[in-house]
């Protein structure tokens, strides 16, 4: 099949500021036109997409795969499927793997094992520092090479400040993006709830609002002198959304994402102890909500991300500290952003733009729209289709998610990666 | 909230878990010390047993050192006919859930009926209580920083033994309660039974963030925070807290917020002086003050039987209630 058509959908492209009624046809991996059949085009295969929304893929900043090392938790296959059932045609992979990603043999293992299982196209991130130890620079030239688009520190500590320098001045000597997680690990005390009334009232060691906000003021203080091009990933608090505002004021070279559950979730809706809240960042105040919130909607945030983390049923089993933190989010993306949408913080272009055309370009990725000509990474979903979270309609691995249980509105139907279908919904509405 | 209360009671509002004060109410707690009471009495002139828990097989599940609150637990069983296992596991042994959960899941299959359950991370005692099959009670001995209920409920016990009356009482609880799960359980339970005031006084080293939340009124100076207090708590220092920089030595906390005669004259004259033990002396209180005709110390660790007792016997009675 070589000629694909996608009839009659509500098309939204946020980058062209399309919202309309058509169809889009598709030829050779990519997109030959938008709205009119053009001359001559005989469709190998049509898709009716009435009453769906046609959209650019998704793009997701923050995947946890597992692979390599944790393959009990899930792997390349298990979590790509679930990335093309939740609507994503490419994902950002965290260098913490085991081994980490910091040599060229772990990004072409990882982008073969991706390229086997068919589904999305999967851009490793390269580790800021040899081994993610904190202490010695990695070989970024050479990852860059073997195709990684960013670097990355991850979750463990930087050993110090003069490391960091040092690193975002590498980085930024070869083009590199620094996708950066703002947490002095120092501050959050082995923590493993917000430093509000929550941990307070059970007992679990708290992270304040100062482990993220010190670490982003450092970094965007490095930025000035280093001139690295950084994007801070995840970010949680009011403070961090207020200091980002200033930092584009200043026009420094920097973006933001938070995940999906940071705009939905506080410390207000977690149970007690129940370990799928477990999450780190860990889930703030209604303030902080609000803040990001706002963010997101005036632009100072750029993109959501999932923060996807699989986790195998034992991770989660425990007691509440010692549980491992982490949501698998990818499935749930859609129908959480639509929440948002019907609950008027975002618009259905804003909320798209965040998942597609914001990353791709922070990320300098030739996707996240549906110009003629891109590659045919597309989303098609149904708004109004209700399932329920449950090992019935689930692909990942990781079953550890807060919304276990519940009833989402709004469904992936089909998912196109370069043309080609990676995922369509086998039985329409269910629940 | 909910969620714990729901798994601490029956639909009837029974105890079938104690795993702690809060989402409980103030009829139970009543209970709890009227129970813990009519054990009290009688133990006061002659020890005896009750057959109320004749045939029944309580493990004392120590994942964490405790020498008074097992002994205590270990007595109260006694008292009540039990038979006892003990069983201490250092926590290196189970330091993953699963391992936790296959530990119960074999004493499980010895067909016991109770876990008394002390573990050093907040919320183990609901996570066993979340997971032993129907029929096992789950007494929660001291969890992390998060709660010791029948600590608080012995202290609630000494409280109205020698006060009668919790209303209209200014309480100071002082100390690391930042790390205190007696603190915790004890400020759910004063505010639960209706006292006026709930003092904390400590550094804001040894305060949660948000401790105001908890309902209560935060001090950092003894010499204000103990006017007008009718009961004082002191909780006890841990010298890890010196190695952590939260405080800078021993001397200069005991100067500042360590209970000496000079400050306890500051209370109300018929202050009550209470600590859960095991005291620091001459760190959190002077001996003096610890053996003072104010102290009321070691009255607390003979009714801490009666409490356990208490609990014991009502949670034991649910199952049986349940059974039939």
């Amino acid at each position: 099949m070589t000629e694909l058509e996608i009839r009659n959908g509500r098309i939204i492209d946020p980058v062209n500021g399309t919202d309309m009624i058509g169809s889009v046809y598709i030829r050779d991996r990519r997109i030959l036109a938008v709205g009119n059949r053009p001359a001559g085009f005989q469709a190998g295969r049509s898709i009716d997409a009435e009453q769906q929304v046609v959209c650019p893929g998704f793009i997701d900043l923050g995947t946890r795969l597992r692979e390599p090392g944790q393959t009990s938790k899930a792997t390349v296959a298990s979590e790509t499927g679930a990335a093309a059932r939740g609507g994503f045609t490419t994902l950002c992979v965290p260098p913490d793997t085991r081994p980490v990603i910091d040599s060229p043999a772990v990004v072409e293992l990882i982008r073969e094992k991706a390229e086997q299982a068919g589904f999305g196209q999967v851009y490793p991130t390269g580790a800021l520092t040899r081994g993610l130890q904190g202490q010695e620079l990695s070989s970024m030239y050479a990852l860059k090479q073997a195709g990684c688009i960013a670097v990355s520190n991850a979750q463990p500590p930087l050993g110090n400040l003069l490391i960091l320098r040092r690193a975002m001045e590498y980085a930024a000597s070869h083009e590199l993006l620094l996708l950066y997680q703002a947490n002095d690990h120092c501050l959050s005390n082995r923590g493993c709830a917000h430093e509000g009334a929550f941990a307070t009232r059970y007992g679990l060691p708290g992270i304040p609002e100062v482990a993220e906000t010190i670490a982003l003021a450092q970094c965007l203080e490095l930025v000035k002198l280093t001139g690295c091009r950084v994007h801070f990933s995840q970010i949680s608090c009011a403070r961090s959304v207020a200091m980002l505002r200033q930092a584009r004021k200043d026009d420094l070279p920097v973006s933001a994402d938070t995940a999906m559950h940071q705009l939905h979730l506080t410390e207000d809706d977690i149970e007690p102890f129940n370990s799928a809240y477990h999450v780190i960042p860990p889930l703030r105040s209604q303030a902080d909500r609000q803040a990001l919130r706002e963010g997101i909607a005036a632009g100072v945030i750029d993109a959501i991300s999932t923060d996807h983390q699989p986790h195998d049923f034992d991770a989660k089993l425990g007691a509440f500290p010692e549980t491992e933190p982490g949501i698998s989010a990818l499935e749930t993306l859609l129908p959480l952003l639509l929440r948002l949408v019907a609950k008027k913080v975002l618009t259905l272009q804003q909320g798209i733009a965040a998942l597609t055309s914001r990353p791709a370009g922070i990320l300098g990725l030739d996707c996240g729209s549906l110009h003629v000509g891109a590659a045919a990474d597309i989303c098609i979903f149904d708004p109004h289709a209700t399932w329920c979270v449950n090992a019935a309609h689930w692909q990942s691995r990781g079953k550890n998610t807060p919304f276990w249980g519940e009833t989402m509105r709004g469904a992936v139907t089909h998912t196109i990666q370069a043309g080609k279908i990676i995922y369509h919904q086998s039985h329409r509405s269910d629940a | 909230m909910h969620n714990s209360r729901h798994l601490q009671l029956t639909e009837q509002g029974k105890l079938r878990h104690f795993l702690s004060i809060e989402g409980l109410d103030r009829s139970l707690l009543t209970e709890i010390l009227d129970t813990a009471e009519s054990f009290a009495g009688m133990s006061e002139q002659q020890v005896k047993k009750y057959p109320l828990l004749r045939g029944k097989t309580i493990v004392n599940l120590f994942f964490e050192n405790s020498t008074r609150t097992r002994t205590t637990f270990d007595l109260a069983a006694t008292r009540l006919s039990a038979d006892v296992l003990n069983i201490n596991i250092a926590t290196s042994a189970t330091a993953k859930g699963e391992s936790l959960l296959d530990t119960i899941r074999n004493l499980e299959a010895m067909q016991v009926d109770m876990f008394i359950v002390r573990h050093s991370l907040s919320g183990a005692a609901h996570f066993i209580a979340q997971h032993v099959v129907p029929g096992i009670s789950v007494i929660n001995a001291g969890d992390g920083q998060h709660a010791h209920p029948t600590q608080a409920m012995l202290d609630m016990f000494t409280i109205r033994r020698i006060k009668k009356d919790f209303s209209g009482l200014r309480v100071a609880i002082i100390g690391d309660i930042l790390h205190s799960r007696v603190a915790r359980s004890q400020i759910h339970a004063l505010n639960i039974l209706g006292v006026e005031e709930i003092r904390v006084i400590a550094p804001k080293t040894l305060l949660p963030a948000h401790a105001q939340s908890l309902q209560v009124s935060v001090c950092h100076d003894m010499h204000k925070g103990l006017q007008d207090i009718d009961v004082i708590i002191m909780l006890r220092l841990q010298k890890e807290r010196m190695r952590g920089a939260m405080l800078p030595s021993e001397r200069e906390y005991f100067q500042c917020f360590g209970l000496d005669e000079e400050k306890l004259h500051i209370a109300k004259p018929d202050a009550i002086v209470m600590h859960p033990g095991p005291i620091n002396r001459g760190v959190e209180i002077a001996s003096s003050v610890a053996d003072g005709a104010q102290s009321v110390i070691l009255q607390q660790v003979n009714f801490g039987i009666a409490v356990r007792m208490a609990v014991m016997s009502m949670a034991m009675q649910t199952r049986e209630e349940r059974r039939r």
